[in-house]
């Protein structure tokens, strides 16, 4: 922790409670807009917002509170910068989750093509990149952060139901496009 | 490969991106250096009332940066105002004076409270059900709110003439404080700023919805 930050008690007190979170807000960050600058550019300007607010921050758990601030900073600037990737709309629907998604994963089931897979790791990397934004941050908080449902509603602001659609189909054309990738069919889109 | 095929992938394998070294110093000598609470003094919102404790903290939050840096153009402040009143409609549970999803009770009660006509919607078959109205006081004027629910969130419109043309300024379209969303819009010579802590694209959703509405009528 820098001196600055230790040599202030309200700002030592916002250090020890954010400054812990960092790379969690970076990673989010860095994953919703795919772009190192513009990652830390705007985690900056959360960590900001957040230093203002953070007098009326009540909770036991100020990650999923970070990462709110975070996560809508970065929507924001979406909306500004690049509107279109937030202008998708997400099927929510519950029960509609399995069998929807068109038929290019069938062959996704060869255990072979799994175990190939598995040794080409740069593939899940670029196919979570290709993720529609509202699908990528749903994956991104739970199988790399590994946050509970619950802190993904409170930081996607999404009721939990939808958090669960949301990664159920979030992995589901995740599998779809890894096994393209996998294949050859699509370099990049 | 199924689901749970993915999941053990992106676990093992998708990147963690680490923030770089610098920026934990970049963000530290970027704080204001003393608490923001400082800012309140000489402050022009705080003359206004004996505001409880806790309305003052989440004030704090809503006006936050905005008076921290340099000089907040009208706008800004207008912006700051918007959140502010939202916010304290919240708290205060005084969300709406008339409670009614039926424009036709909602858009007549403010005859007499406002001189202009509310354009007053209710969007409840699109996921908007309107919720009631309110009289709230907005860049030193009576204004109409237009309370609409979205899942959880609740959503404030604020309705006015539009000033003349020139003033739409720098705030329109979509914008974030302190983890509330504001969109502002005109329309049929009408402004309105739309209030919530929903993200912006649903804010954006009911734009374009009652911007639909206003021509149809």
């Amino acid at each position: 922790m820098s001196e600055k930050i230790r040599s202030q008690p309200h700002n030592r007190r916002f250090g020890e409670l954010a400054l812990p979170h960092l790379d969690s807000a970076y990673n989010l960050a860095r994953w919703l807009l795919r772009d190192d600058h513009d990652a830390e550019d705007v985690v900056q300007e959360a960590f900001l917002r957040a230093f203002s607010a953070f007098g009326g921050f009540r909770g036991e758990n100020a990650r999923p509170w970070l990462l709110a601030i975070v996560r809508n900073s970065c929507y924001t600037w979406l909306a500004q910068h690049r509107r279109a990737e937030i202008e998708v709309s997400y099927d929510d629907d519950v029960h509609g989750g399995e069998d929807r998604i068109d038929g290019a994963g069938a062959r996704a089931d060869n255990p072979e093509t799994i175990v190939a897979l598995r040794d080409d790791i740069r593939l899940v990397d670029e196919a979570l990149q290709r993720l529609p934004v509202g699908y990528r941050e749903v994956v991104v908080l739970r199988d790399i952060e590994d946050l509970s449902y619950k802190e993904i509603a409170e930081v996607a602001a999404l009721p939990i139901g939808t958090v669960m659609s949301r990664l159920a189909r979030g992995r589901k054309l995740l599998g779809t496009d890894l096994t393209r990738l996998r294949n050859g069919e699509d370099h990049g889109q | 490969m199924d689901n749970e095929d993915v999941r053990s992938l992106v676990s093992a394998h998708a990147t963690r991106h680490s923030a770089p070294p610098a920026l934990a110093d970049r963000i530290a000598d970027a704080l204001p250096a003393a608490p923001s609470h400082a800012d309140r003094e000489g402050s022009w919102f705080w003359q206004g009332a004996g505001l409880g404790a806790a309305t003052t903290a989440v004030l704090a939050i809503a006006l936050g940066i905005g008076l921290t840096l340099k000089h907040p153009s009208h706008d800004d402040l207008l912006v700051d105002e918007a959140v502010a009143n939202h916010v304290r409609s919240l708290q205060a549970s005084h969300a709406v004076d008339v409670a009614s999803s039926d424009q036709h009770t909602v858009k007549p009660w403010f005859n007499g409270k406002v001189n202009y006509a509310v354009p007053a919607f209710d969007l409840g078959a699109e996921g908007f059900p309107l919720a009631g109205g309110r009289l709230d006081y907005f860049d030193g004027e009576p204004i109409a709110v237009l309370v609409y629910r979205h899942r959880l969130h609740t959503i404030n419109v604020f309705v006015r003439p539009a000033k003349k043309s020139g003033s739409i300024g720098q705030v329109s379209g979509t914008l974030d404080r302190q983890g509330f969303a504001v969109e502002r819009w005109m329309k049929d010579g009408m402004e309105f700023w739309a209030v919530s802590d929903a993200d912006v694209t649903t804010l954006a959703q009911l734009r374009t919805l009652m911007m639909a509405e206003s021509h149809a009528h």
